[in-house]
């Protein structure tokens, strides 16, 4: 069985963002970039997958510009087996994306699809949900736990309160939640090894897809500041301000 | 212009960001129905019908709706769309996990997490966990818009819209099916909806510690529980209390920050409180600078003097 593992370039979630003056967007000049975490957390389940013997080939999908090689060369560190590039420099949005993937699923009929629920960037949530449409499979989005056996695989996923468990036959699509697995840390053989496994480097228009915008971004703001309030003496000053001043008890 | 708002219920119970989503609807103007898919959810849908502005509430039942299947909404959601010009749907787990299927099976791009409504295809929404905040204009033809609830006030009740049977869409049989469902029993409100959230941070220094501090202190004040990556990281707390970038976002009317220094991707899940409370031995902390009232002590005494004082 062939697992196919989306992943994006963006922000490392430990920077702080800044908006550009000019409000066009975020400045993402001199910035470390990573891989997005929840991606980490698929590409970690589609390599243990392979492990169990369950999955024969993972292969890693990002689209982005040309330094998305290095998050495709991460994921290949991390366990798996190949890599494709789908090079713009484009801000591709998630239908868009969803399109691209089901166009390189087309070609390399995976059984399984495990993707990030998220991007850190764009925070849609969007396009796992979005190829599962296309494609018309079923989803199992949130997911802290994947089981799979035969040709259906039990999702547990994280809702309102809770858990709740699906059963979905395969070919599906599942996105990963915090809880899904710890990412492991590449080693420096399999770093070495990645340098050596192959990316397909290919771009949209070899899928045919169109990935002109729907959105114009019109402007791109910081939020409201806050500003530091007060330092009170003790915790009694405190529940007498939270009374009194703030109104919240 | 005609707005489809599809409900987040629990069939016995209409869920708080329905009224919420549906304050949204009206900025955008025109009719507002509203549509409940669910299985014996007759008393969500009398609520929904009950809120004010509304037209009509359209009550779609079956077994997968009853479950809330993605798979099964997007059908029943499909058969209605041409009548409509947006459909607005609460960015609740459900809602998340079946608004962007809709809005691919309409070839729309989604308008995810939206918090201001500027025009009827002009919009506000978070990027970069609310690091930014992004305006952004539609061209679609039809609108699929997941509504930040935190965001807009509910429309207050006293309307009487009918409720009108409505056919639940028959799915292919590609569809996930439902096998269980384990929700938390607690008494503690949900960390994404709760009035005021208590969370603990590394400072902790272990699980024990982390129950013995934060959860009375929670449930003094009827609080949910959260905690910092730290925390979590370092298996004081469950990650599903993780409050952060990475984690889950709230907006509380207050938030108590217990032992956390306040890291950036921490500070991206908060910021949006009302009034954030920051308790820390370490005057210096960056939590300072976003915290309305802060205690510089060791929560190992500011905490029992705050119980104490709450009384």
């Amino acid at each position: 069985m062939k697992v196919l593992v989306p992943v994006k370039r963006v922000i490392d979630y430990n920077v702080k963002v800044r908006v550009k003056p000019d409000q066009t967007g975020v400045d993402l000049a001199n910035v470390k970039m990573s891989m997005n975490p929840f991606d980490e957390i698929a590409t970690e389940e589609a390599v243990r997958l392979k492990e169990k013997g369950v999955a024969t080939e993972v292969i890693v999908v990002s689209i982005g510009p040309q330094q998305a090689q290095e998050t495709i060369r991460t994921a290949l560190a991390m366990g798996a087996d190949r890599g494709i590039l789908i090079q713009t420099d484009v801000d591709v949005e998630p239908l868009a994306v969803a399109k691209l993937l089901k166009a390189v699923i087309a070609e390399e009929s995976p059984n399984l699809i495990v993707m990030g629920k998220q991007a850190i960037d764009g925070d849609n949530n969007a396009v796992g949900q979005m190829l599962a449409a296309l494609l018309d499979w079923p989803q199992a989005t949130f997911a802290s736990k994947i089981e799979v056996s035969g040709d259906k695989a039990s999702v547990t996923r994280e809702i309102d309160g809770g858990l709740q468990t699906l059963e979905v036959s395969l070919p599906a699509v599942i996105t990963a939640d915090l809880r899904l697995n710890e990412p492991r840390y590449a080693s420096l053989p399999n770093i070495m090894k990645a340098k050596k496994k192959e990316i397909a480097v290919k771009t949209p228009g070899d899928y045919g897809v169109d990935v002109t915008a729907r959105l114009k971004v019109l402007k791109v703001a910081e939020p409201p500041k806050r500003t530091a309030g007060i330092v009170v003496e003790n915790a009694a000053a405190l529940v007498a301000k939270l009374k009194n001043e703030a109104g919240v008890l | 212009m005609a707005v489809l708002v599809v409900a987040d219920h629990t069939n016995a119970a209409l869920g708080e960001a329905t009224a919420k989503t549906v304050a949204a609807a009206q900025k955008l103007g025109g009719e507002i129905d509203i549509l409940v898919a669910g299985q014996n959810a007759e008393a969500a849908a009398e609520a929904a019908a009950k809120l004010a502005g509304v037209r009509k509430v359209l009550l779609a039942q079956s077994d997968a709706l009853g479950h809330q299947l993605a798979e099964a909404v997007t059908d029943t959601v499909m058969a209605f769309a041409p009548g409509y010009d947006a459909i607005l749907i609460p960015a609740t787990s459900a809602g998340k996990n079946y608004a962007p299927r809709i809005a691919a099976k309409l070839d729309v791009n989604q308008i995810t997490d939206v918090i201001e409504v500027i025009a009827p295809d002009t919009f506000v929404r978070p990027i970069y966990a609310g690091n930014a905040l992004e305006t952004v204009q539609s061209f679609d033809a039809k609108k699929v818009i997941t509504v930040r609830p935190t965001a807009f006030k509910p429309v207050p009740g006293g309307g009487g819209a009918p409720v009108e049977a409505a056919a639940a869409a028959a799915t292919a049989g590609r569809e996930a099916s439902f096998v269980g469902e384990e929700v938390v029993k607690s008494d503690r409100p949900e960390l994404a909806g709760a009035k005021i959230v208590v969370s603990g941070g590394r400072a902790m220094g272990s699980a024990e510690e982390f129950h013995r501090v934060i959860e009375p202190l929670a449930d003094r004040l009827g609080a949910a529980v959260g905690a910092s990556r730290a925390a979590v990281d370092a298996g004081y707390a469950p990650n599903d209390y993780q409050v952060g970038q990475t984690g889950k976002v709230v907006a509380p009317d207050l938030y108590v920050a217990v032992g956390i220094s306040g890291a950036i991707q921490h500070l991206a899940g908060m910021k949006d409180s009302k009034v954030i409370v920051a308790i820390n031995k370490d005057a210096d902390a960056p939590i300072f600078q976003v915290a309305d009232y802060g205690v510089v002590g060791d929560y190992k005494t500011v905490v029992p003097e705050l119980m104490a004082a709450l009384g």
